[in-house]
């Protein structure tokens, strides 16, 4: 698997998409916090956090006693830049030329 | 300008993987010539050189200075100051930052950004920065992306995607990419 797979992969389960949103309402978190309210055990919330840490898109970082998530765009913004990008382009400049076609047509 | 804040979040960690060795990506930082080719693009300046106590200046780009121009505002020549804490090439650089673009910006004062470059396996290195932003909520916002849609720039992400593009392929994106689109 490479690199976009693994965000992909990531990406696709409802309970990882969660505790992403719940990272981005509030960075920094304990795994305690981020389970708080799910129904599901520590253990899996943990497997899921692993799959987010192994994809990039969670950092975690040691405060004292307490590991600390925290939120890592940059994977997404990778896909954005390397695919989101790349397409919407496409249309503006599909658009940009329909533009400019219809123009002379005039 | 206005801001919406949100002070919880006082921290911010990125994190990029980069087929690139250590010294690459700390040349990428810290040197000149680099840091204009990729994401904002301000000029990296240490007075005298890089090492604990040395003054940090990133001088304002080409690109920055046209956006402030069409946000209606005069772009000074230092978007950014601060002083090195730590310099260990090329595995771990701290130091403090400043925005010093904008006057509310200015005014949160200084905050602490560290650079932590590790070697991982295949000739990839990993890049983690960490931007502790306390007391300066709305340069949190501005870094984390979310003055964007403004032509602030994507912050952190947009400006370490567009490194790992640039040492990767030779190439970054548009350098008006990003900054006042909007």
């Amino acid at each position: 698997m490479n690199d976009d797979d693994r965000v992909f992969k990531a990406l696709s389960d409802p309970t990882r998409r969660l505790l992403l949103d719940r990272l981005f309402e509030r960075d920094g978190r304990t795994l305690t916090d981020l389970e708080f309210g799910l129904e599901m055990t520590r253990f899996g919330v943990m497997k899921h956090l692993r799959i987010l840490e192994d994809a990039g898109l969670v950092v975690t970082r040691r405060q004292g006693r307490e590991k600390l998530h925290f939120l890592n765009p940059v994977p997404i913004r990778l896909i954005h830049d390397r695919w989101i990008d790349k397409y919407t382009e496409r249309q503006v400049s599909a658009l940009a030329d329909l533009k400019r076609e219809l123009e002379e047509e005039a | 300008m206005t801001i919406e804040t949100d002070t919880r979040v006082t921290t911010q960690v990125y994190r990029v993987y980069i087929k690139a060795t250590p010294q690459a990506i700390w040349d990428a930082i810290t040197k000149p010539e680099w840091t204009e080719r990729y994401g904002y693009g301000g000029t990296a300046e240490w007075d005298p050189d890089l090492r604990p106590g040395a003054t940090y200046r990133g001088l304002t780009s080409d690109a920055m200075k046209a956006g402030g121009a069409q946000m209606g505002r005069q772009v000074p020549d230092v978007a950014v100051d601060g002083e090195v804490l730590e310099a260990n090439p090329p595995r771990r650089l701290v130091q403090t930052w400043r925005m010093t673009m904008d006057e509310e910006l200015a005014a949160e004062g200084y905050t602490r950004l560290t650079y932590e470059i590790a070697e991982t396996k295949g000739g990839v290195s990993k890049l983690t920065v960490t931007h502790e932003l306390e007391g300066a909520p709305k340069l949190a916002v501005l870094m984390s992306g979310g003055l964007e849609e403004m032509g602030a720039g994507g912050g952190w992400s947009w400006v370490l995607s567009d490194l790992k593009s640039l040492l990767e392929t030779g190439t970054s994106m548009d350098p008006e990419d990003g900054l006042n689109q909007g």
